[in-house]
């Protein structure tokens, strides 16, 4: 008990520098956070900082222009001091704020953890509660009050605290009703933890960042709500707050224009870094969910190294085994791909793998996760993602290099190159039907008629197994099942007529009875149509069935190459070796009849 | 054979739908598990087999029949009661990346278990659970995402032995993870058996792993059970339709092998076809 406390409050302290040292590092959230501490800080030492009380009036300082002796902002209508009453006028704003915040996030988080948490009758009438008080007009609701409670700035601002508290309790509730269906959640129901720990333990923690973020927001939102209903005269004249200072600098705004500028300069700049603040906040709190995309420049500079780094080094000149053939349709080159790492270096994920293809040959790419058989499927595509870095090498489809002409791989994907991915249901678009979606991307590919067009997709749907096409056609993804999917989308790769397809572990998440059914199709694709075929997969019994050529990868390199019945007979490399042992440990080699 | 450990009978699932309609996905299985011993439940996605192990830990409604634990009946009992009786039961997920909480270090994580049924010497019992599954000691003060899938996933395990369950159930565990590390992370499953003893409820959807790990194997089929029996019997020479289509359909890592065994499969459901005709 007390050695679990005790490491929530490290990781929480070690978390919380790390946040601070992010937000010090980005110039604006710095700027902005020495501006709130500073007014924090005036706020807690007005008296000290200020020369006089807030009400002290000195006519002859009245209308007083600014950096006159003794007033350096000058003095307003009254003769107050506009430095000291700025300086007092920070703590109506702080408390004001304060109100808000802790108001609206009392009220909110606890009412969206309950709601999001326990669901049920309690969610139904909060939701219900929270839609009539979004509806309510806010100002309005003030300024009714006014006529309550009089100029009553923590009242005011208590009911506007209320008011916000549904973007709290919205914010939190959807929050937490994702991540109470967390495994993690299940697991610590599991092993018997009470509900108040499991919300104190894994539910706040996710809720956390969302909630400083948006609480950035509520302070600026409560500064302007403070200087608004002051500025329509509802705050309490006998005191001093920056709206209040609006409002009294307005109405005498022809005798001294001037005094105007400072308390809207204050509340402006307070708003406007809070709003920075909470910017930086997300981008520091979220970062993760956020991919480093290196900038151009460097991005060639690194490339160009990488390339210096590896002139006349043996990669270039290895001449590939199997590329004797004339027939060879794609082939990849001395592949290199890297990822930018955090500290601004790149690390090389691919380190110059070859690969060719020939005309019909199924070739498969085996390896396990991190390996980077991925990363050359999608390389070939030209769909790496966007933080992926091309360090070298080359992808030649009849000859002509896609990574250095990206005109001509965008002509080449989909038509030449089809792509067959391994989540078949994340690949439809749930907001058309099959038929559409494939049309579209059939006409995209190959410009003919609409009608052509169905009446090809027909056939082939009933070609990879699917009866009753026509009605397929008709329906949403999610009207289909994900084997039904895997064939729609094998349909879709197909429709164009290409010369090879890269399937990247394309029956991983399929049943196995599903699975065989899949492997039938694709191999029966490829002896009608002569395709070429990529198939990516740590499966070796995929492997088996399907493929006359394996290449095995291992972090990045291919360290064996072999047509199907030579690599599983006489594995050479004992990375090889082991990765079929495995495989076969948990094999029914034998069957009884 | 002994008492049995866990007893379900006549269990029955439905989760509510639109306006008070009900869709049964399990419906009316019974099985028993004896103390160290590993049953498996093999099927499809939607057998309903994930199901069967959420009830059993009272994260899916129990709408017919009951679970009994040493005896006593877990199913539909207070969360209190339930905490009183069932850490004994104990459960891996699937996922390694999802079960573990991304913000809180591998300690805290298998602390958590304890500090909850209230055990002192918690750092002891860590660096023990670490050593079990063959984690280094300084794992501890690192957090789930510098490990990998493999590491994940026996940290995963080592929470659940956090407590000294009796039955630990296993929720397609190595589905996720590549065959090498699957491999090792069996025997780990297998070395930890013969050392304490657990009893493992063992889901998934590949007959092969089943086999390489069980006692018994009873195989689902659309929320029934349609097959129970010993293990080599049942993955090897199965008596139902069903589970022979599944043994013939997965793919063995050998192509000569594979070449007879997919034209025996399409041999297989031509007869079926024949056979509906």
């Amino acid at each position: 008990m007390t050695s679990a406390t005790d490491n929530r409050t490290t990781d929480g302290r070690a978390v919380r520098f790390a946040v601070l040292r992010k937000l010090v590092k980005n110039p604006i959230a710095a700027v902005a956070l020495v501006w709130f501490a500073g007014v924090l800080f005036i706020a807690a030492f007005a008296p000290l900082l200020a020369t006089g009380g807030p009400n002290l009036t000195d006519l002859g300082a009245a209308n007083l222009p600014p950096f006159s002796d003794g007033h350096f902002l000058g003095g307003d209508a009254a003769g107050r001091d506009i430095l000291d009453r700025l300086i007092w006028g920070s703590r109506s704003t702080v408390m004001a704020i304060l109100i808000v915040t802790v108001v609206s996030v009392a009220a909110g988080v606890t009412t969206g953890l309950i709601a999001g948490f326990y669901r049920g009758r309690f969610e139904t009438i909060a939701n219900f509660l929270v839609d009539v008080v979004m509806s309510l007009p806010g100002i309005v609701l003030l300024i009714a009050l006014y006529a309550l409670t009089g100029p009553n700035l923590p009242v005011a601002m208590a009911v506007f605290g209320l008011l916000i508290a549904p973007t709290y309790y919205r914010l939190v509730r959807s929050i937490v009703v994702s991540v109470r269906n967390e495994l993690y959640v299940d697991a610590a129901r599991v092993v018997g933890l009470s509900d108040l720990r499991i919300v104190g333990r894994h539910v706040l923690w996710a809720v956390r960042a969302p909630i400083i973020i948006q609480s950035s927001f509520t302070m600026a939102a409560g500064i302007g709500i403070e200087a608004g209903m002051s500025f329509l005269g509802l705050g309490d004249p006998t005191s001093s707050s920056w709206g209040i200072m609006l409002q009294q600098s307005f109405t005498s705004i022809y005798n001294n224009p001037v005094a105007i500028l400072w308390p809207s300069l204050v509340i402006s700049l307070t708003v406007l870094f809070l709003i920075l603040l909470g910017n930086a906040l997300s981008d520091v709190l979220q970062s993760s969910a956020r991919s480093k995309v290196m900038p151009r420049r460097k991005r060639r500079a690194a490339v160009a190294e990488a390339q210096a780094a590896i002139t006349g080094s043996p990669v270039d000149a290895e001449p590939a085994e199997l590329s004797s053939s004339d027939d060879v349709l794609l082939s990849i080159r001395a592949l290199r791909v890297g990822y930018p790492r955090s500290d601004g270096g790149i690390t090389e994920v691919v380190h110059g793998a070859d690969l060719d293809i020939r005309r019909g040959e199924i070739h498969g790419l085996v390896g396990e996760s991190g390996s980077g058989k991925s990363q050359m499927a999608f390389s070939t595509l030209g769909i790496l993602p966007k933080e992926a870095i091309i360090l070298g090498g080359s992808v030649l489809l009849d000859g002509h290099d896609l990574l250095t002409d990206s005109k001509r791989q965008r002509e080449a994907r989909g038509t030449r190159i089809g792509y067959v991915p391994q989540e078949p249901m994340s690949n439809l678009d749930p907001s058309f039907t099959i038929g559409r979606q494939l049309v579209k991307g059939l006409r995209a590919a190959r410009p003919m008629s609409k009608a052509a067009a169905h009446a090809k997709l027909v056939g082939l749907l009933e070609r990879v197994g699917i009866r009753d096409a026509e009605r397929v056609m008709s329906l949403y993804p999610h009207e289909i099942s994900g084997g039904m999917a895997q064939r729609v989308l094998i349909c879709g790769a197909i429709a164009s007529d290409p010369d090879i397809i890269v399937a990247d572990e394309p029956t991983t998440a399929l049943d196995v009875t599903i699975q065989a059914e899949v492997l039938e199709i694709l191999r029966g694709l490829s002896e009608e149509r002569g395709l070429a075929m990529i198939l990516v997969t740590h499966n070796l019994g995929v492997v088996a069935d399907l493929c006359d050529t394996v290449s095995v990868m291992k972090d990045g390199l291919i360290v064996e190459k072999a047509d199907v019945d030579a690599l599983f007979e006489s594995p050479r490399e004992a990375y090889t070796q082991n990765l079929l042992a495995s495989s076969r440990s948990v094999e029914l080699m034998e069957i009884e009849q | 054979m002994n008492e049995p450990i866990l007893q379900v009978r006549d269990l029955v699932v439905r989760f509510p739908g639109k306006r008070g309609s009900h869709t049964e996905v399990i419906h009316g299985i019974s099985f028993d598990l004896h103390a160290g011993e590993t049953l498996s439940l093999v099927g499809e996605s939607g057998s309903g087999k994930t199901t069967i192990g959420r009830a059993i830990l009272g994260l899916a409604p129990v709408s017919g029949g009951s679970v009994t634990f040493r005896g006593e009946t877990i199913s539909n009992v207070s969360r209190a009661q339930r905490r009183r009786i069932a850490t004994d039961i104990q459960v891996v997920f699937q996922d390694p990346y999802t079960s573990l909480n991304p913000s809180m270090t591998v300690e805290s994580i298998l602390v958590e278990p304890l500090a909850a049924t209230g055990v002192q010497g918690g750092r002891e019992r860590v660096r023990e659970l670490l050593d079990a599954v063959g984690l280094p000691a300084d794992a501890g003060t690192r957090y789930p995402r510098e490990f990998s899938g493999g590491q994940r996933q026996r940290i995963a395990i080592a929470r659940a032995l956090a407590l000294d369950p009796a039955v630990i159930i296993c929720d397609e565990p190595t589905s996720a993870l590549d065959v090498t590390t699957q491999a090792t992370v069996l025997e780990l499953f297998k070395e930890l058996q013969e050392r304490t003893g657990v009893a493992y409820l063992f889901i998934s959807h590949d007959l092969g792993v089943v086999n390489s790990i069980s006692d018994r194997i009873a195989v689902l089929y659309q929320g029934n059970i349609v097959e129970l029996g010993e293990a080599h019997q049942v993955a090897t020479a199965p008596r139902h339709g069903y589970t022979h289509r599944l043994q013939m359909a997965a793919p063995v890592a050998d192509p000569k092998k594979q070449r007879a065994r997919r034209t025996e499969r399409l041999r297989a459901l031509a007869e079926v076809a024949d056979a509906a005709s």
